[in-house]
Formats: structure tokens, sequence, C-alpha cells
């Protein structure tokens, strides 16, 4: 126990859980709720505490993962779950540039993140990294699909019992995704809301670890190094502009909250920074009250393929409307079919293939951008955050066949010659 | 309308650790004010000095969150069950 308070107060610069909309304070404790307002719980850092201040290099000398940024993650330990998770590419995006007529756009890939290819490795890493630090045994979470992949696949590392749950119509790719891994796992018979608000009551009763509920302000932070590689990955600069998916909004407030943080610390030069966000038409009530000035959320029941953000009624929904309007940004949302289309116009550009949330993501850049919303001199940096092969079922029928021949030359000749006429035709299979 | 009410933890100091309370109400406004009388300064941690639910607060009748019904007017039958949850988190 002296080792831990040791390590506390030289190594860690977590100071408490404070909330966000009320300011209480709270113990570094599995808990997410304000007693007083309900508000969510965040956790608040004194980086003057640590016993070596941060540097560009001693960030530079870490691992090549998001543990690199252990100095600004709410864990206590010198030995974090480290499974590789982080350091994605940042890909300068020619080619989609070119095609949407902007200058400087590059795309941050999580849909090869480690070790299940989603930006949620990030945040399971750092909240199982603290459950253990609490002396949790068994961990969980409410999922719709990624991150159910994420914590039953890191906490097998970990040695730690997981169950998961999840709606019980998810995708078949991200079902089997987190069977795999050997978690015990409850389909549960309802939308995503109904399905977190079961898991709220399982937390108080049976004392595990939900990673998204009661471990939330841990589990949080971890989108933080979402901002923090970007800025790394630019040569230690904040980009002008970045494009997220709207969830909860959890992701878009830590990646403003990352950059604010490497500001404040002194290893990137201030600068105005936008935040634009993206949703699907059928489940954006983030994008429906920025509309409407409101500043709070009016819950929707979600409808759209784009079910890994369908969240009728964000958390954080209200702070990323205000970031989005304090920073000069835009929150817009896009139908299904703009979002299918999305997904296929970054595979056929840049050759990254992502699921419905990335592929909103880049239907809502192209739509900024036909609005004349985004500059084409700004450096853009769009946050494509999952895989596609997850989320197959989404874009069946809408890539088109292949050609089947025989095996002949001549077979293949005439074939060719008419892939060849489709091509000039601009013709596309169109799936009835 | 006697109705069961399902506390969330954060609340649960203020209903002596009990998670889940009988109460009467004919409305979701009239239970509050029920609880109240029941378990004294609930109501200021439910609702603003306008009366108002608090934005991050939930109130689910037989599962239907209120908003997608009458609000705090929304009707009570005995039997109902109302659940009061936090915002929720994404995953």
């Amino acid at each position: 126990m002296t080792q831990t308070l040791t390590n506390q107060t030289l190594s860690s610069a977590l100071k408490a859980l404070k909330c966000k909309e009320c300011g209480a304070e709270y113990a570094l404790e599995a808990t997410h709720v304000c007693e007083f307002c309900f508000g969510p719980l965040e956790v608040s850092y004194d980086f003057n505490q640590l016993s070596q201040p941060i540097t560009r290099e001693s960030i530079e000398a870490g691992p090549n993962s998001i543990w690199r940024y252990r100095a600004f993650l709410p864990v206590e330990t010198d030995t974090p779950i480290d499974v590789g998770t982080g350091m994605t590419p940042l890909v300068k995006a020619h080619r989609l540039a070119r095609q949407l007529g902007l200058k400087n756009l590059y795309i941050k890939n999580d849909a090869v993140n480690m070790p299940t290819l989603s930006f949620k490795d990030r945040v399971v890493s750092v909240a199982l990294t603290r459950a253990q630090e609490l002396g949790f045994t068994t961990v969980s979470c409410a999922s719709t699909g990624n991150l159910a992949n994420s914590t039953a696949a890191i906490a097998t590392r970990a040695g730690l019992d997981c169950c998961v749950f999840i709606p019980a119509d998810l995708e078949a790719g991200k079902v089997m995704g987190t069977l795999i891994y050997g978690p015990t796992v409850m389909a549960v018979q309802g939308n995503y809301d109904q399905v977190n608000r079961l898991c709220s009551e399982v937390a108080n009763t049976h004392g595990w670890g939900f990673v998204n509920i009661n471990l939330r302000p841990y589990y949080s932070e971890g989108s933080k190094t979402l901002g923090y590689e970007v800025a790394e990955q630019l040569g230690w600069e904040l980009p002008d502009h970045i494009v997220a998916p709207l969830a909860s909004g959890s992701l878009f407030t830590k990646i403003y909250k990352g950059f604010r943080e490497f500001v404040d610390v002194g290893l990137v030069d201030d600068k105005a920074v936008r935040f634009s966000g993206a949703q699907a038409e059928g489940c954006s009530p983030i994008a429906q009250a920025y509309r409407e000035g409101r500043d709070f959320i009016n819950p929707v029941k979600p409808n759209t393929i784009a079910k890994s953000i369908a969240i009728g009624n964000p958390a954080d929904g209200v702070y990323a409307i205000d970031i989005a309007n304090k920073t000069n940004g835009n929150i817009e949302s896009v139908t299904d079919a703009e979002i299918i289309a999305g997904i296929k116009l970054l595979a056929e550009t840049e050759g990254i293939f992502t699921e419905t949330a990335g592929g909103t993501t880049v239907a809502v850049l192209k739509k900024l951008v036909e609005a004349g919303k985004i500059d084409p001199d700004e450096k853009t940096v769009v946050y494509i955050t999952g895989n596609g092969l997850k989320t197959q079922e989404a874009v069946q029928g809408y890539v088109g066949q292949p050609l089947t021949i025989e095996p002949k030359l001549g077979s293949f000749e005439r074939a060719l010659e008419r892939s060849r006429m489709l091509d000039r035709l601009d013709w596309q299979a169109v799936s009835v | 309308m006697s109705v069961t009410v399902l506390i969330p933890t954060p609340l649960q100091k203020l209903t002596k650790n009990q998670a889940t309370v009988k109460c009467d109400g004919g409305s979701i406004g009239e239970l509050l004010d029920s609880l109240e009388q029941s378990c004294p300064g609930i109501k200021a941690r439910l609702c603003d000095e306008q009366g108002e639910l608090r934005r991050f607060v939930n109130f689910y009748v037989n599962n239907e969150d209120i908003r997608f019904l009458e609000g705090q007017k929304t009707a009570l039958q005995d039997g109902d069950e109302v659940s009061i949850i936090p915002a929720i988190a994404g995953g």
C-alpha cells in the first residue's frame, strides 16, 4: 500500500472526479454520476503534481502505443495493459481531397487500431487498467458492437472475467467478433439505450466493472489519445479543423480536451481548431439540438444503419454542441444512402474500408464542403473510428458484382471488354 | 395510483438505501411530490428551482421515456413501474 501511495504522488497527475455540470468533487472510484445533479463525472488532473515534466522527447521515447501518453491518462500504474493500441496511421488523403476540392486533408485511421480494429481499444485499455487497479475481477460493457469486441479481447489478455451486453439485432460480424474471445454475451431484445439502462442496474447489483458505465470517467479519457496522436503526427502541431462522429458525444469532447491539455502543458502552440460533428439522420438528437439552438437534448428513437453511433439519449450531447459552437464548427447529419456513399468514396479514393460510423463522417465532410463550410486550405483531420469488415451488411448490394467467366482466354477477353464498356457508361449494379 | 419506483444508486442515500420504493401519484408530477414526502430532499436532486426536471435526469414509465409520453403530466396506472436513470453513454 505504501508503494501505491508513493506512485500516486510521484507519477500520477490524478486529482479527483469532478461533475461537469455543477463542479462537485468525488474520490477516484468506480462512479460516474453526480449525486447532486446527475451530471457526468470527469477526471481532473494537476500536471504540476508529476515528478518529471512532460516533454516531446519523453513522449517520443515512450512505447509505440497510447501509453506514451500515460501521464495524461487516469491510471496510477507504471505497467498498464498495453496490447499495442494506438499510434494508428495519420494518412494524407490526396485523392479524397482532390475529389472534394480540398488541399490539406488527413485521415486518422483507427480502422486498423489494435487489437480489434476500432477506436474502442483505446478507451478499453484505459478502463481495464483502472478496473484492475480498483480491484475488479469481472468486467463488462453495454455495447453496439465495437466496444464488446474490444472489451472481450483486452479482458482476456488481462486475465479478467468478462460479460458483454449487446442489442440482439447487432450485425453478425460484430457478434462473432466478440464471441470468439470467449466472454459471456447477453443479446438483449431492445435497442442500445435499453441495453445500457439494464447494465446500470446490473452494475449496481452485481459489483462488476462496466467500462462505459461505472468506469466511464476513466474509459472516456482514452479518447484524448486521438487528439494527442494527431498533434504529434502533424509534427507537434494542432490541425485547423477536425470532423468526428457523434454517438454519445464523448469522443468529440475528449479530442478537444486532449488538444487543450497539450497546449496547457506547453507541448504545442495554442491555435483555434474548429470541431465539426457527424450524425446519421436516423439518430441525430445532437444535430437537431444544434440546428435549433437548444442547449438540451430531446431523446430520439434510433432508426439508421449506423448502429455504432445510434445513441438516442446521448450523455455528452450538450457538451459537444457547446464545443462546435465555440470553435465555429458545424454539426451535420446525413441519410443512410449518403452514409453508404461515404463508405464507398473513402474506399475508392484512399483504399480505406470503414464501417457505417466512418461513412457517416466522410458523408458529413462532403456535405460541409459542398455547403462551403470548409476552407480548401484548412488542415482538416477526419477521424475514422472503425473497420468496414464489421458492418458488411450495410454495403451488401451496393458494391457491384464480380464478372463470372469460364477458364478460357476468350471468355476473359469478352468480359474485360464488357467491363470497360460498363466503366465508360458509368454503370452501377443496383440491388432490388 | 400505486406505482413502484426504481431508484438509482446516487439517490439511494435519500431512500434509506432502498433500490425500489412504492409510491402514489396520478402523474409523474404528483409522484415527485409524493416521493418528496417520503424521502425529503429527493425532489431538489431531480428538479431545478423552476420545477423542471434537470437535464441529465431521465424518467421511464414501463420502459418508455416520459419525453415520448407527456413529460411530467404522464398519467400513471396502478402497478406501473417508474425508473429514474442518468443519461446514456455510448458503446
